[in-house]
């Protein structure tokens, strides 16, 4: 799905004839789209939240019960841990793809040999699916027969339990995020070194500035917007989370993975008690709204060029 | 000072290559698991090139007349899917460019943060009630959850950068907005189109959740399809090896060959499926 996009600055239109006549003529071309997006987003939108104020399990009797699923969920340990998780787990898988994909997009942005087919390789990750790289890392993941710890064991560091130990299984689990959603940090930032011109970089070398004054001083603030954009639709996308965690440990050992996401799976389709389920799934999107929301307020306050939000 | 800079190009493929070393041998470890017979797949030390390839592992896979149904339905589901969201989703972003309706794209964001599985339950209801679980319908509509705003973002942001003189000269004499659109604006909309196609296929593709939960067991997605071998031979790990690999494969063949369409829509819209 599409999110917060950079569009270049210079592709809006000028005010044309065309933005004086009654905008009811493009109408017909909107209509299907809204149709559409009223049916299968807006309307399980306004369902969820209707169903949230039921006791309703599938296949039983629905029961109209006003908030109680709510106050249900904040004394619900299982629920406040996995919120737990999913904040630790969001934290990590933004901040570690972050300063990765920063320094690959300084790179990439150096005048490096066969550069485009590099970035298509590096690129690949992201575009795999993630069921079938999941399946592959658990198998890297493995104790005993684990390439992982072979190679740990090369450089002298002991055996890990990865995913199979409620201790490393989060950070083991970020390991995956972060090997696949690097790129995309990569690639916004690209976009932004791309756009930075040449002149404080020559007056600051002629300052005698060192490499690193330039990164401070030049480079980060000029690309600043384009970070915050990759903070944000990371801090989204890790929030969200489910294919890696699901198809890897399903939230365990136990519940040492289970993050709002995965628990909202077990509630809603495997216990069936889809009235509590959309009580999580609100919760769930409303930090995921506030978060966003949040995000969205730094980046304005900052005001740095204009990124299209 | 010419080899000053041969040895310093030669300095930054090294680093260019370790960049790419995590990809690369994550994938090339995925092929030898794949390729390995049982005996050496549980070897210690790990083998990277065993000596005898196990290419029944893919035949295996592809001799089972279940995986011809998945793939079909597979197929199916993100033909369909994309279909769809191109023949919705295009006009609408030209209306919307033109419109300069910001405001509409806010709905998009907003879809884009909501969690996927947040749609299911009510989606799961709704087609209980129709009765339409056994058939792959509840899955090709769920996917427009994710193609139609892909396609949607894309061409808003594909036709704001596409010149208005030509449709305006049309429109002046006397063509109507439908033609306008159909014979002018579309032809120049091409490669955003082709962007906006590409990432919904991928998207659409890789999608695993949506299946979990609405496919039953004639109507499996290959990602379900895979993750379910899983818990049937999970100690067999050529065999599922070669089955992932089968079902990534085609996203990573049009991720190489579009790859600069690609990184150019996932630059404009940032975009990912879930």
């Amino acid at each position: 799905m599409s999110t917060i996009a950079e569009r270049p600055v210079a592709a809006v239109p000028a005010a044309s004839a065309t933005g004086a006549r009654p905008k009811r003529t493009y109408w017909p071309f909107v209509v299907p789209a809204v149709a559409v997006v009223g049916s299968v987003i807006v309307f399980p939108w306004v369902f969820t939240v209707w169903m949230s104020m039921h006791e309703w399990t599938v296949g039983g009797a629905r029961r109209f019960s006003g908030l109680s699923n709510y106050l249900r969920l904040m004394s619900d340990e299982r629920f406040l841990t996995s919120v737990g998780h999913t904040l630790v787990y969001t934290l990590l898988a933004v901040v570690l793809p972050l300063i990765f994909g920063t320094l690959a997009a300084l790179i990439f942005n150096s005048r490096l040999p066969f550069r485009g087919i590099l970035r298509g390789v590096f690129v690949m990750p992201m575009m795999a699916t993630p069921v079938a790289v999941a399946l592959v890392w658990t198998m890297m993941f493995h104790p005993q027969l684990g390439v992982l710890n072979y190679l740990l064991s090369l450089v002298g560091i002991g055996p890990q339990a990865w995913v199979f130990s409620p201790s490393t299984v989060i950070p083991s689990l970020v390991l995956v995020e972060t090997w696949q959603w690097t790129p995309l940090v990569m690639l916004i930032v690209l976009g932004g070194l791309a756009a930075i011109p040449t002149e404080p970089y020559e007056s600051a070398a002629i300052d005698g500035a060192t490499i690193f004054q330039r990164f401070r001083y030049i480079t980060l603030p000029m690309i600043a917007p384009f970070l915050m954009v990759a903070v944000i639709i990371r801090t989204i996308d890790a929030l969200k989370s489910f294919d890696i965690i699901y198809a890897i440990t399903q939230g365990g050992p136990g519940t040492a993975s289970e993050t709002i996401n995965l628990y909202l799976y077990s509630v809603a389709f495997a216990y069936y008690d889809v009235g509590y389920g959309s009580a999580i799934a609100v919760v769930f999107f409303a930090i995921v709204i506030a978060l966003s929301l949040l995000m969205l307020h730094l980046r304005q306050r900052t005001k740095w060029i204009d990124v299209q939000g | 000072m010419n080899l000053r800079r041969a040895a310093n190009s030669l300095g930054l493929l090294f680093v260019g290559l370790v960049l790419v070393s995590p990809a690369i041998l994550f994938f090339l470890w995925m092929i030898s698991l794949s390729l390995k017979f049982e005996v050496d797949n549980a070897a210690y030390p790990p083998i990277l090139i065993p000596e005898r390839f196990a290419w029944k592992n893919y035949t295996g896979v592809f001799e089972s007349n279940r995986f011809g149904l998945f793939f079909l339905n597979s197929l199916i589901v993100t033909g369909a899917a994309t279909g769809l969201a191109l023949l919705i989703g295009v006009p609408a972003g030209y209306g919307i460019a033109r419109m300069k309706a910001n405001k509409a794209a806010v709905v998009v964001l907003i879809a884009r943060m909501t969690p996927g599985l947040s749609y299911l339950i009510p989606l799961f209801l709704l087609f209980q009630w129709l009765g339409l679980m056994g058939t792959l319908v509840p899955q090709i509509i769920a996917h427009l959850v994710i193609t139609v705003p892909i396609v949607i973002w894309i061409m808003i942001g594909y036709f704001e950068t596409t010149p208005l003189e030509l449709e305006e000269a049309a429109v002046i004499d006397g063509a109507n907005r439908w033609h306008v659109f159909r014979h002018i604006a579309l032809p120049i909309a091409k490669p955003g189109i082709t962007v906006a196609f590409i990432l919904a296929v991928i998207f659409s593709w890789n999608n695993f959740v949506f299946g979990v939960v609405l496919a039953g067991r004639e109507t499996r997605t290959l990602p379900v399809a895979v993750y379910n071998m899983l818990s049937f031979e999970q100690l067999s790990w050529g065999p599922l090896a070669a089955a992932a690999l089968i079902v990534t494969l085609p996203v990573l063949v049009l991720t190489i060959i579009a790859q600069r369409q690609i990184v150019a829509g996932l630059t404009a819209g940032a975009v990912k499926g879930g």
